[in-house]
């Protein structure tokens, strides 16, 4: 996979209204690091997650992705970002919102998989022709992890990945996590469940007005 | 980009029929006219015009908030607002584009028929016809940008309406203006005409970046 | 006393969702067998019936729009019916009759307007005018439309059947407005010369081919009717299957 070598954060600065969240998070992930942000509700997961993506601006500090030659690469293009809610249409089949977010996501940073294998690989054979509306919650998420493999992104951004899942989908996430960090991506996930991973790190939000409390890793 | 026009018309046409709703109401709002002022044909044709482009024009503002919050509701917003300015911008032009597909001609379809209904002469009719042709993409442009302040708003349908109708009036004027200089006589048509062709075309390129800016600016 | 059950218990057989589409598929033959010939017939004796001495041949049209205004209120007639079936007796049937009644409905009175306008359009000189009876159907044709859109936008049906029957009796009022109201006010449309209590006013000449008109639209509506209703059925049924099916794909939950 090409894409960046390094995705490096320094002193982030978010804050809801105007309670500071957190302040002075930074951290350096390499391929096929991940980085595990756990936390109390309302300490700043997602506000962390969505600032990381984007879709916030933050306080002060700066987040960026680095590419192989050191170049700023953009991270709109170069990430998945998979939020509380499955971004999938009701009323369309599945292989339709798949082959939707394909061609819309279909980034420069290489090809992902076709949309009957990433179906597979959630474990959801056979769900292709079924309007998304008619799926459970867990495998309605389950679809929605599989818009992460039909295009190839390097950095997932995943805020609470394994809500609505039981135990046994569970694993299936992990094992997701895995194949894409050996293949060289990275991983930032809001997410109580161990991913069973050897090279995951920690980052803990201790909670409103507070800093963090280990800036390095656990 | 292909990809989002092909699915905001497959979701428009499969769930609820938003192009149907619109054009129901645009129905419903010219049927209620004769009611209010009385049968009479004549009067019925010398306002026909005016009431075809207000119903059309209260029917494309209908389906407005549905534009973003759809989005919005499941998700798929936070995928199209992470992208850079340059791609937000052309997203929206084709969004806004597609609700014109699903919800705009649809209405200018609807025109002949509610035109009979007026007992409107065919040059009347078509006229109407042409300006709604041009002037509905300009509510659905300027519309979006309604539509992506609402966005956050719990109940944004009814301020939808009342952010945009003001930067609607326009294209109302000079439709309107047109539809009628093609029919009597001394007015020329094509000034007015072409005021709306311009106002159309600066709000297809005001409006996305608008919306493309009040968007990034609602996630904070 | 035995006779009442003997007749419950064949209705209710008949509401069967199952038995209903065997018997529906003995009959719908027949029955499509019967329209299409009246239709023939009734078509050959309207061009075979003499010009109106006022009218001339535009008089033919008469055949078209008349049973087709008559079928266009008979129809939500029989969609208020089967909306009380749902309302009192909550059957499934009945919310399939109402809801697959909708677009034949429509499509009659589209056809009861759109001959009119055409009849009217060399008779009165305007293809519209906005009278008591051509509004009062104009508005019977909206209701369809908004009943439709009502079904249309609820992606259960279970949940459409009640909002939607309550809706359906809530605009039968409009049924007889649209009869009485070349009687109450004074309109453009003529008053009814068929059915109408001194009997009717019209040449036996007329009068004939009118009725075996009207017959042949009231097969072509069951047959319609039918057909729709099962289609209406294996739709739901479809969608069950598809429902159960994505429950039993990947460990469900």
């Amino acid at each position: 996979m090409r894409g960046p070598m390094q995705a490096v954060a320094t002193k982030l600065k978010g804050r809801r209204g105007d309670s500071v969240l957190f302040e002075d998070i930074g951290f350096t992930l390499g391929r096929g690091e991940a980085l595990v942000i756990t936390g109390p509700n309302g300490s700043g997961k997602s506000t962390l997650l969505r600032i990381l993506a984007g879709l916030l601006g933050a306080d002060s500090g700066t987040f960026s992705l680095l590419g192989d030659d050191g170049t700023a690469l953009p991270v709109a293009d170069y990430s998945h970002y998979l939020g509380h809610r499955n971004a999938m249409k009701r009323e369309l089949k599945v292989s339709e919102n798949l082959a939707f977010w394909q061609s819309f996501q279909g980034a420069e940073s290489g090809e992902g998989m076709p949309i009957d294998e990433a179906i597979d690989q959630v474990g959801l054979t056979g769900v292709a022709h079924l309007p998304f509306g008619y799926l459970s919650a867990g495998q309605q998420r389950r679809i929605a992890l599989a818009r992460l493999l039909v295009s190839s992104r390097p950095l997932w951004l995943l805020d609470e990945p394994t809500a609505a899942l039981d135990k046994r989908s569970d694993r299936l996430f992990a094992d997701l996590v895995r194949a894409h960090l050996e293949t060289g991506g990275l991983a930032i996930a809001a997410t109580h469940q161990p991913l069973g991973l050897d090279s995951v790190r920690a980052l803990e939000l201790s909670g409103i007005h507070s800093t963090v409390s280990d800036g390095t890793w656990a | 980009m292909i990809a989002l026009i092909k699915r905001d018309l497959a979701i428009a046409t499969r769930s609820g029929g938003a192009a149907m709703l619109g054009v129901l109401f645009f129905l419903a709002v010219v049927a209620v006219i004769p009611f209010g002022m009385g049968p009479d044909l004549n009067l019925l044709a010398r306002i026909g015009p005016a009431i075809l482009w207000i119903g059309a024009l209260l029917a494309s503002l209908l389906g407005l908030d549905r534009l973003f919050q759809a989005d919005r509701e499941d998700g798929s917003l936070d995928m199209l607002v992470m992208q850079d300015w340059l791609s937000l911008v052309l997203t929206l032009f084709v969004k806004s584009l597609a609700h014109w597909f699903a919800t705009g001609l649809p209405l200018v379809l609807a025109a002949p028929l509610l035109g009979l209904l007026m007992n409107m002469s065919a040059t009347s009719t078509g006229a109407v016809m042409l300006t709604l042709l041009v002037g509905t993409p300009a509510i659905s442009f300027i519309g979006a940008v309604g539509a992506a302040v609402a966005v956050v708003l719990p109940r944004g349908g009814l301020l939808v309406s009342i952010l945009i109708l003001p930067l609607a009036i326009p294209i109302l004027i000079f439709g309107v203006s047109a539809a009628y200089a093609a029919v009597t006589d001394p007015d020329p048509f094509w000034p007015p005409f072409m005021i709306l062709s311009a106002i159309a075309l600066f709000f297809a390129a005001l409006g996305p970046v608008a919306a493309a800016a009040a968007l990034k600016g609602a996630s904070d | 006393m035995s006779d009442t059950t003997i007749s419950q218990g064949w209705f209710t057989s008949l509401a069967n969702p199952t038995r209903f589409l065997a018997l529906s598929g003995r009959v719908l033959p027949y029955l499509a067998t019967a329209a299409v010939l009246s239709l023939l017939v009734g078509l050959y004796m309207s061009f075979a019936a003499p010009e109106d001495y006022q009218q001339g041949i535009t008089v033919r049209i008469m055949f078209i729009h008349v049973p087709a205004a008559w079928l266009a209120m008979m129809c939500y007639s029989v969609m208020a019916i089967a909306s009380i079936g749902t309302l009192v007796w909550r059957h499934p049937l009945a919310d399939v009759a109402a809801k697959t009644a909708l677009p034949i409905g429509a499509a009659f009175t589209f056809l009861s307007l759109l001959t009119g306008s055409l009849w009217g359009r060399p008779m009165w000189g305007t293809w519209w005018v906005w009278d008591a009876r051509l509004t009062s159907v104009f508005v019977l044709f909206l209701m369809y439309l908004g009943l439709m859109a009502l079904h249309k936008a609820m992606d259960d049906p279970a949940r459409a059947a009640r909002p939607a029957a309550v809706l359906t009796l809530v605009g039968f009022i409009n049924i007889p407005i649209i009869k009485f109201s070349v009687e109450w006010w004074n309109t453009l449309h003529q008053p009814a010369s068929v059915i109408r209590l001194d009997g009717p006013t019209i040449h036996p000449t007329m009068l004939y081919p009118l009725l075996v008109m009207a017959l042949a639209y009231t097969l072509i509506f069951f047959t319609l009717h039918l057909m729709a209703m099962r289609n209406e059925i294996l739709r739901r049924r479809v969608q069950t299957m598809r429902r159960q099916a994505a429950q039993a794909i990947g460990g469900g939950r």
